[in-house]
């Protein structure tokens, strides 16, 4: 019998035979997206760290990823990154991990890393639900779903995290859904490249809390319905609220060159040198 | 190994203990601080964004404290030396990765000036009532080091003692200052750099592809490896095998977190420091840290004028506290006292050694100033008769002043 390997398991540990991921949970097409796009930048995986947080998709490098990689606290990744930026400016630093880490509990390191626009990329999974812990409701919940602790609908209004990354002042900024793995694969391409803070925030289904909640259904009822309701940002301009009611609005929505953190301390360095 | 000149301000200096501390830990070799202004600690950080430049150290301002110490491990984790300071509610919301430095077994030194608590408490007045926390405030069992200066002095040498201690046992190891040895400005004499013992951090020395992050030496502390070299390391703050990766099971769990404590407790003798004066053939020896150690002093000689034999035991290293040590002198002495900035903390752990021995009297102050050495005399005369032996942790009635 012949055996044939997956053209990227040779980035991934070979002891590592087993994901903790649920059937038709979207982080698998999410990992061959970051894994492919360090394959097409025929990058070295030691070109990079992984660092995590807590929760489902903070496993997607850990301890998958062949390469150094760091599972943190509940919410502080980027911030452990910051501190690694810093002293490794030439390395590619990474962070997987999902809407509640990045932006309930640690929004405020989204925030300010986003500020430093240190260069780093920051793969947001968002699945609109806490899904490890078993289905609670998150910031990104769509306003009025009944979810474990919203059992009467959830009366908040739902995060705009990738407005947010955009206001604080990120280099990069784009979203799209686990059905777009190509365009999400070139995003996470250029947020690498991009000299700066890049967020990359992947809209990805959980078939087993959020579609139970929001009765959509298996994993591909979810990627229709994101297939469905998707809307480019271009075509989503030119729409009023009521219109993008419930609609993904998808696409690149900042590309820019600006003063990149550990850049600054190098050159800051330099300066101090030379007096 | 000695210290990179670099780092070395040597010379004669007039420092308050905050700046002390930052000049210990750059003698040190520290070249990373992040942190977050918090009162009375800053002058510890503003010293550092000065001078991190200048000795190719990165300094960062982080948007909280626990995104300090997160960038603090994080950078320890890439082969630097690292640190952080904070005081009173930054220390508590530090508690979270104080616990995951101890399990991803990170050598950092984290500085507590103290000031007076609970919550904003004292901003600007000194406390010691962060010792507890210091041992025992995150969650799950770990044992971390705790040292506690009482000069600007001391908190130079101590700070570099701090980190030496953090690489040797691959531990974060807390400088508990107060905000009086923060804010008072005495002489400071930096040595020269060849004077000055650094311990380099334990490498991993095998091939790459064979490391295996939490496989300790015999000492039972593991070597490490910087991020970024090619081992293709993994660490995490789940209960983890040698290997770094997670195992959830009761029995990884009892080798690993009985390893985490154990190569303290186990090496607790080479770690234990405290200083001892006329404790042979003493009636009553005054336990104390820390600012209250130079009040102490007066209160010892207004003793001795009365003729009460009274010794004196300072705790240098306060965690690991020395028990080998109190339970030999509670079998000789009358009494312990022991005034601390606080209503009793430390005192706990002379009453858990001294077996019901010797008479434990507590000095309790709540923060915002020093004893009045008085008070501490008042005690020491009541604890010269050994009334109270066997009745725990006992207080005099404060003397009435005219």
């Amino acid at each position: 019998m012949s055996v044939s390997a997956h053209p990227f398991r040779r980035y991934m540990r070979n002891h590592v035979t087993r994901t903790t991921t649920c059937p038709g949970c979207g982080n698998g097409i999410i990992t061959q997206a970051i894994l492919r796009a360090i394959d097409e930048l025929g990058l070295d995986m030691d070109d990079f760290i992984f660092v995590s947080g807590i929760g489902c998709s903070a496993w997607i490098p850990s301890p998958l990823f062949a390469a150094d990689t760091l599972h943190t606290t509940h919410g502080r990744p980027i911030a452990f990154a910051t501190g690694i930026k810093l002293c490794l400016p030439e390395k590619n630093i990474l962070v997987a991990s999902g809407d509640g880490d990045l932006a309930a509990i640690g929004g405020n390191h989204l925030i300010h890393a986003a500020r430093r626009n240190i260069d780093m990329t920051v793969v947001l999974v968002n699945n609109g639900i806490y899904g490890m812990t078993g289905g609670q409701t998150a910031p990104t919940t769509p306003r009025g779903l009944t979810t474990i602790t919203s059992p009467h609908g959830t009366l908040e209004h739902t995060f705009d995290i990738c407005a947010m990354v955009a206001a604080a002042g990120a280099s990069y900024v784009t979203r799209w859904t686990t059905y777009h793995p190509r365009q999400m694969t070139r995003s996470i391409k250029k947020a690498i490249v991009k000299k700066g803070f890049a967020l990359v925030e992947a809209i990805s289904q959980c078939p087993v809390q959020f579609g139970r909640a929001a009765k959509l259904g298996k994993a591909v009822d979810m990627l229709k319905h994101f297939k469905e309701n998707s809307i480019r940002i271009d075509k989503a301009r030119n729409l009023d609220e009521e219109a993008l009611k419930g609609k993904i609005v998808v696409g690149e929505f900042v590309d820019i060159e600006k003063a990149e953190l550990a850049s600054e301390w190098a050159r800051l360095k330099q300066e101090v040198m030379e007096v | 190994m000695k210290a990179d000149p670099k780092g070395v301000l040597t010379g004669s200096h007039f420092l308050d203990g905050d700046h002390a501390c930052a000049e210990g830990a750059l003698a040190a070799g520290c070249r990373f601080f992040g942190g977050y202004p918090i009162t009375p600690s800053t002058e510890v950080a503003e010293r550092f964004s000065q001078r991190c430049p200048l000795v190719e150290a990165i300094f960062i301002q982080m948007e909280d404290e626990l995104g300090s110490l997160a960038a603090v491990i994080g950078a320890a984790w890439t082969g630097r030396k690292a640190m952080t300071v904070t005081s009173g509610p930054g220390f508590s919301l530090m508690m979270e990765h104080i616990g995951l430095a101890a399990m991803l077994e990170t050598p950092l030194v984290l500085a507590n000036v103290q000031r007076g608590g609970p919550s904003t408490g004292l901003p600007t007045l000194t406390g010691q009532a962060d010792m507890m926390q210091a041992r025992w405030g995150s969650h799950g069992d770990y044992e971390i080091i705790a040292v506690s200066p009482n000069s600007p002095q001391e908190t130079f040498d101590f700070t570099i003692k701090a980190f030496n201690l953090s690489e040797r046992y691959r531990v974060p190891v807390l400088v508990m200052l107060d905000e009086c040895v923060g804010h008072m400005t005495e002489k400071v004499v930096i040595p020269p750099a060849d004077e000055i013992e650094i311990e380099p951090r334990r490498y991993y020395k095998g091939p790459k592809d064979k490391y295996l992050p939490f496989k300790p030496d015999k000492d039972l502390v593991p070597p490490m490896v910087d991020a970024g070299s090619g081992t293709r390391f993994h660490v995490t703050g789940l209960t983890h095998d040698y290997r770094g990766y997670p195992v959830m099971s009761a029995d990884c769990q009892e080798e690993l977190v009985r390893r985490l404590v154990n190569k303290i407790r186990k090496n607790a003798d080479h770690i234990v420091e405290y200083e001892e004066e006329q404790t042979d053939g003493a009636d009553v020896v005054v336990i104390s840290y820390g600012i209250t150690s130079r009040v102490a002093l007066r209160a010892v000689d207004l003793a001795r004028q009365e003729g009460i034999k009274v010794g004196i035991l300072r705790l240098i290293v306060v965690w690991p506290f020395p028990e080998k040590r109190i339970r030999e002198l509670a079998g000789k002495v009358k009494a312990f006292v022991m005034p601390e900035i606080n209503y009793g903390q430390m005192v706990l752990e002379v009453d858990r050694c001294a077996c019901g021995r010797a008479e434990v009297a507590l000095v309790p102050h709540g923060g915002g100033w020093v004893h009045d050495p008085e008070d501490i005399l008042h005690t020491i005369r009541q604890a010269a008769k050994g009334k109270g032996v066997g009745k725990g942790v006992i207080e005099y009635p404060r003397k009435k002043r005219g």
